[in-house]
C-alpha cells in the first residue's frame, strides 16, 4: 500500500500519522516532503505516528535518519510513535534505537517534548 | 534418484518497478515452499534490498544495463541470486552500518539486512564483472524421500 501522511497538532507538537510502506520510491520520497515542509514552516516538535507502517525498507530507514538529522540541525526534535513489531525490530537490528527516541504513548510523548 | 533442482531465471529492466516486481515474485515462490508469513518477509525484503543494490549502485540506473534474478529450489533450501552489470564491489570494503560513526549514515544498510534475514550472504564477481549477489534460506521442513512433509 502506498504510505499516505496526515498532520495534526496537539499543543506545539506536530503528529504525523503515515499509514502503508516506507520504502524506495513514493514512500521515502511523502517522508522527506512531509519533513521539509513541516521544517519550512518553522515547526521544530514532530512526533512520527507508524502505528500503521509495518514495512520499511534500507531507503525508508535512510529517510527516517535524514529526518532525525534535518530537524536536529533546525533546533528542533524528532520522535517515533507506536512502532509495529517488524519495524521494532529493524530499528533494534541496525542498533537505531540508540539513536531514536520511541515513544509508545501519546500523551507522554507529546509531553515529553522540551 | 537424485532429487532435481529447479532453476528460474528472470531478467529485470533497471527500473524502480523491477523492485517491487523481484520482491513479488519471490514471495509468491517462498509461500509455495511452505515458508511461514515471518521467512517470507524476510526473503521478500533481501530480494528487495539486492535488486535495489542492482538499481542504484551495480546499474547506476542505466535503463540500457539489466538485472539477472536466479531462483534455484532444491529440497533442502532456496538460493536467490541478484547480478547486475556493474563494476563489482568487495564486500570487505563496505563501511559497517552498526559502527557508532555510521548509525547517522542515510544509505549503508542494504546489505547487512541481506546478511541479516537470510542463513547464507555472499557476494560474488559476476561473470561480466558485475556484483553477483548470492542469499540461501533453509526450507523450514524439508520433503522427505517418500514425497511426505516432516511434521514440524
Amino acid at each position: 500500500m502506498a504510505l499516505q501522511g496526515t498532520t495534526r497538532e496537539v499543543q506545539d507538537v506536530v503528529i504525523v500519522d503515515f499509514s502503508g510502506k516506507i520504502t524506495l520510491g513514493e514512500g521515502s520520497s511523502l517522508l522527506r516532503r512531509t519533513i521539509k515542509d513541516l521544517i519550512d514552516r518553522g515547526r521544530r516538535k514532530i512526533l512520527i505516528n507508524l502505528d500503521d507502517v509495518d514495512y520499511i525498507d534500507s531507503s525508508g530507514i535512510g529517510e527516517l535518519v535524514s529526518a532525525y538529522t534535518t530537524v536536529r540541525s533546525s533546533s528542533g526534535e524528532l520522535k517515533l510513535l507506536n512502532l509495529t513489531k517488524r519495524v521494532h525490530d529493524l530499528l533494534q537490528i541496525t542498533r537505531l534505537f540508540t539513536v531514536f527516541d520511541v515513544q509508545s504513548d501519546e500523551d507522554v510523548a507529546v509531553r515529553s517534548f522540551r | 534418484m537424485a532429487a532435481q533442482t529447479q532453476r528460474i531465471e528472470i531478467t529485470l529492466e533497471t527500473l524502480l518497478d523491477s523492485v517491487d516486481l523481484a520482491e513479488s515474485i519471490t514471495m509468491r515462490i517462498a509461500e509455495a515452499l511452505g515458508f511461514g508469513e515471518e521467512d517470507m518477509h524476510k526473503i521478500g525484503m533481501s530480494v528487495r534490498e539486492g535488486v535495489i543494490n542492482a538499481y542504484n549502485y551495480g546499474n547506476q540506473q542505466d535503463r540500457r544495463k539489466k538485472i539477472v534474478m536466479t531462483v534455484e529450489l532444491a529440497p533442502e533450501q532456496m538460493t536467490i541470486r541478484v547480478l547486475d552489470q556493474g563494476k563489482g564491489f568487495n564486500i570487505q570494503e563496505v563501511p559497517d552500518p552498526l559502527s557508532e560513526e555510521n548509525l547517522l549514515r542515510t544509505s549503508g544498510r542494504g546489505l547487512f539486512l541481506m546478511r541479516a534475514f537470510m542463513d547464507e550472504f555472499d557476494v560474488r564477481s559476476g561473470p561480466g564483472g558485475g556484483a553477483e549477489l548470492v542469499m540461501v534460506k533453509k526450507i523450514p521442513s524439508a520433503v522427505s524421500g517418500n514425497g511426505q512433509r516432516q511434521p514440524e
